[in-house]
């Protein structure tokens, strides 16, 4: 019934309005205790002694672990799974007495109540005797290779052409350096984990989880289970952005204290806790180069990342993967360099790579624009890649230039004055800024269950997950679509390990896997049933059923990437174009309208589309404008471990915004022709807000956030030059 | 050097005896020992297993606990249980009407998809609701400001605004 392309409203829309839609910490299961955190306040070093008397005194409290009695699990190694850092042992737990960050957990309180735990865990004491160990300081001096430095997704080095060559001799050159500060998901709901184990030793956990077949798996491992021995329940996960692709710590612990208790354990993080016990996007400075010709034709781009990583984990992102790719530029070349602290280790937040170097990229080529005195977006469009000459590969498709035209003119960008510092609107300056987003569209194997019923309803279930973006809408009506049944008759099931497998949520992928393989299953399913005997030719496979009298019928579908990864690249785009409003009295910027334009392949559902991509320029503007873990060098922690000062976007920071999904299509990537458009949504917004600040002062501040005080030094600092 | 410390972030407290209170949600009483620190908060989801009201920081930083107390908004984490006696709490589980069709604002928040991942729609939804019995929902302008205590980490702000102002306007009298 063609349910593909449709607005439909959220199947999941009215148990969230009425609150009845259950997140991680909300089933209650009998005789359920409550566990709490003690987090050690070195940055490096050992435990030397903790004291759990007082602790274990109080009424309620029913123990307290430490390294010293927590049960020594088997930690049977695993394949690091692809949401993994390729390098390094991942924390474990209570483990022993040393200490490698700032805030990690020492001990575990568990009670009878939520109260009783927390305020139980402030009665533990303990001793640590700090050791060196990485630092906190980062500086670049002390950069390395990623230790696995020839994978591909980010390579040490990586070279076409001869870069710096080109760059020497070109006529026309910039380069600058850029910061990107430590960002925090800061997912509303914290993560949350309750652990149940049976009479026969098996494990249930409600977890917050983008993967919940990940969870498994891990948990598996760590404990020394087998796979059907532990099933994780994830049906509503409240934002997450990244923060739940991992199995974290506190999975393990709340297990741990289930298995203790002798009863069902809730382990809910706090707040603060979020800042140290799950990842954040790593603090980076990139240099970046640029020349071209006196036309306006790039000839080099050289990029250089320097990210931050712990020390007892390699994690490396494609900050450069789009240096390559973006634009058609004679050479390029780019280098990857990490940088250890002692703190926890960083994971990947929404867009992982992409947004950190496209940031610097875009900033970079509006400083370019600027110097060959071109529009930015005619200097874009002057250096368009037709291909992929990273890969040396055609795109399966790409439509950034009618992403370009249609923002540019919903936007109004002719309206805009080339001259910095020339718009007005009163006392405030007014200033337009544009900049391209881009994320490599990517599928992995997805499988699901499809279940057809003779009257005409059907259920489809798999391990995926909807953290928001809204995998239950989109997936029901790809099924409706495909077996030609409306809306309201299917009912898609996700979040529980027992189902079929699915890949992780994240990436963009979601759409492009299980979509894919929703599609593919009810093709098999309606195949299948066309195959039983006394099936007639073209009737509806409802009709068959009733017809032969079977109550039902269930097939497993599944898809996987087909072989055009070999023979194209296949990307996803945006343009999106910012106006900002600056006070030049205080230096603060406000964002009255952002226009984006995006080529995500087919859009399953323009209304949850367009919720995710403005979700997207609202995150966007926090970290063009507010957004920064402010990071103590000498205690190595995170000052502002909270909603307070730890900025993020409220109601006031937000007015108009504008998305567009342009005409697109990518059936060479898969028979949906879906790519993706969750890291897109927020790729590129900052750079186009920054861009947009510089037409509007003149000021070029490369380091975000654009916050006042960096605003109004800056403008001090061009005073007095 | 070494460091010695205690897991207290601030000052400890003794777990001593409950007390009892009786809450009234919704329009229905219940009859609970807390502890003096019990709020409202764990109180509801806890205790009474009412998991609308949502736990984002448990400071009054985000507004996912946003409930009505005797009409007006408050952050349900920055109440304790016992301050709440006598007071009439509603929550997102008691706005729908007698006749349990839902709250004009829950249908507006549909219509208008004025969330994605839900976790800080109840507390948006109450909100709203206060918003709009407070007169604060004269203009988007007016909206933003009064509901710039829920913060919506998906970014459904606009949307938000939308099903807050149409809702203001079509129950205006
Ligand atoms: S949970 Fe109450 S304001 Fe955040
Ligand atoms: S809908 Fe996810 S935080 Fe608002």
């Amino acid at each position: 019934m063609g349910a593909i392309g449709k607005p439909v409203a959220r199947v999941d829309g009215p148990a969230k309005v009425t609150g009845t839609a259950t997140y991680a910490a909300e089933f209650h299961p009998e005789n359920m205790a409550y566990a709490a955190l003690v987090h050690g306040t070195i940055p490096r070093g050992w435990i030397k002694s903790i004291a759990t008397d007082a602790a274990e005194s109080v009424p309620g409290v029913i123990a307290v672990v430490t390294h010293l009695n927590a049960p020594r699990l088997p930690w049977k190694p695993v394949d690091a799974a692809p949401v993994d850092p390729g390098e390094g042992e991942q924390l474990r737990p209570l483990h022993s007495d040393e200490i490698l960050f700032a805030g990690q957990p020492i001990a575990l309180v568990i009670a009878e109540s939520q109260e009783t735990a927390r305020a139980a865990a402030a009665l533990v004491s303990f001793t640590c005797v700090p050791s060196d160990g990485a630092g906190l300081v980062f500086d670049r001096a002390r950069a390395r290779p990623p230790s696995d430095g020839t994978r591909e997704s980010y390579p040490a080095e990586w070279e076409r052409g001869d870069a710096e060559g080109a760059f020497a001799s070109a006529p026309r050159r910039i380069e600058g350096s850029y910061l990107q500060p430590r960002l925090f998901h800061n997912a509303m709901e914290p993560h949350a984990t309750i652990a149940a184990w049976d009479d026969e030793g098996k494990l249930t956990l409600w977890d917050k989880s983008q993967w919940v077949d990940n969870v498994r798996d891990q948990i598996t491992r760590n404990f020394g289970l087998a796979e059907d021995e532990v099933r994780v329940i994830s049906p509503f996960v409240g934002g997450a952005f990244g923060s739940a692709l991992r199995c974290w710590p506190h999975v393990t612990m709340a297990a741990m204290a289930a298995r203790i208790a002798r009863r069902p354990v809730r382990l809910e993080l706090t707040r603060r806790e979020l800042y140290t016990a799950v990842g954040y996007r790593p603090y980076t400075l990139q240099d970046v180069k640029l020349a071209a010709d006196e036309d306006g034709r790039l000839r080099s781009v050289i990029q250089t990342a320097y990210g931050l990583t712990s020390a007892y984990e390699d994690y490396g992102e494609e900050v450069l993967d789009p240096v390559g790719m973006l634009y058609d530029t004679m050479s390029a070349r780019t280098v990857y360099r990490l940088v250890e602290l002692d703190t926890n280790t960083p994971t990947p937040m929404r867009g992982p790579g992409a947004v950190t170097g496209v940031f610097a990229l875009e900033m970079a080529i509006d400083e370019m624009a600027d110097a060959m005195d071109m529009d930015p977006l005619e200097f874009r469009l002057k250096n368009y890649a037709e291909r992929d000459l990273k890969k040396d590969l055609p795109f399966s498709s790409k439509a950034l230039r009618s992403c370009y035209e249609t923002a540019a003119l919903r936007f109004g960008w002719e309206k805009r004055d080339p001259r910095r510092r020339a718009m007005h609107d009163g006392n405030m300056l007014v200033g337009y800024g544009m900049a391209t987003a881009v994320w490599p569209a990517m599928q992995a194997p997805a499988s699901v269950r499809i279940r057809l019923f003779a009257n005409g309803t059907a259920v489809v279930r798999t391990a995926a997950s909807d953290m928001g973006p809204g995998t239950y809408t989109s997936m029901t009506q790809v099924a409706a679509d495909r077996l030609d049944l409306p809306v309201e008759r299917v009912t898609f099931e996700l979040g529980d390990s027992s189902l079929p497998m699915a890949p992780v949520h994240g990436g963009s992928m979601t759409m492009a896997s299980v979509g894919n393989a929703v599609a593919a299953g009810c093709k098999k399913l309606r195949d299948d049933i066309a195959r039983l005997d006394g099936a007639e030719d073209g009737e509806h496979p409802v009709e068959t059923l009733m017809r032969l009298r079977r109550d039902s019928f269930e097939v497993d579908g599944a898809a996987e990437p087909g072989a055009e990864a070999g023979t194209h690249s296949s990307y996803a785009f945006g343009a999106v174009f910012a106006e900002v409003r600056v006070d030049p009295d205080f230096g603060t910027v406000r964002v009255p309208r952002l226009v984006g334009a995006y080529d995500g392949g087919v859009i399953v559902n323009p209304r949850t589309a367009r919720s995710q991509a403005i979700g997207g320029m609202v995150q966007g503007i926090g970290m063009a404008l507010m957004e920064a873990g402010e990071w103590d060098d000498r205690l190595g922690r995170v000052m502002n471990a909270n909603l307070a000062e730890y900025l993020v976007p409220v109601h006031a920071d937000v007015e108009e915004l504008e998305a567009v999904f342009v005409e697109s299509e990518d059936r060479i990537f898969n028979p949906l022709g879906v790519k993706g458009i969750a890291e897109i949504a927020l790729c590129g917004v900052a750079p186009a807000i920054a861009n947009a600040v510089w037409h509007a002062t003149g000021l070029r501040i490369r380091e975000l956030p654009l916050t006042p005080d960096r605003l109004l030094m800056a403008e001090q600092a061009a005073r007095t030059s | 050097m070494e460091n010695a410390s205690t897991g207290a972030e601030g000052g400890a407290v003794q777990a001593r005896s409950t007390m009892r209170v009786t809450l009234e949600v919704n329009g229905r009483e219940h009859a609970l020992d807390v502890q003096a620190r019990t709020t409202l908060l764990d109180a509801l989801r806890d205790r009474l297993h009412l998991n609308g009201t949502k736990k984002g920081c448990a400071l009054g930083q985000c507004g996912a606990c946003t409930v009505l107390m005797d009409g007006e908004r408050v952050n349900a984490c920055l109440v304790l249980a016992v301050m709440a006696q006598g007071r009439h709490i509603t929550t997102i589980e008691g706005l729908r009407g007698g006749d349990g069709l839902l709250h004009p604002l829950q249908r507006a928040f549909l219509d208008h998809d004025g969330f994605q991942c839900g976790y800080c729609t109840p507390g948006q939804i109450m909100s709203g609701v206060g918003c709009i019995e407070e007169g604060h929902a004269g203009s988007r302008a007016e909206i933003r400001q009064y509901m710039s205590g829920n913060i919506c980490r998906c970014g459904a702000y606009v949307n938000i605004v939308e099903a807050i102002f149409e809702t203001a306007v079509g129950t205006r009298p």
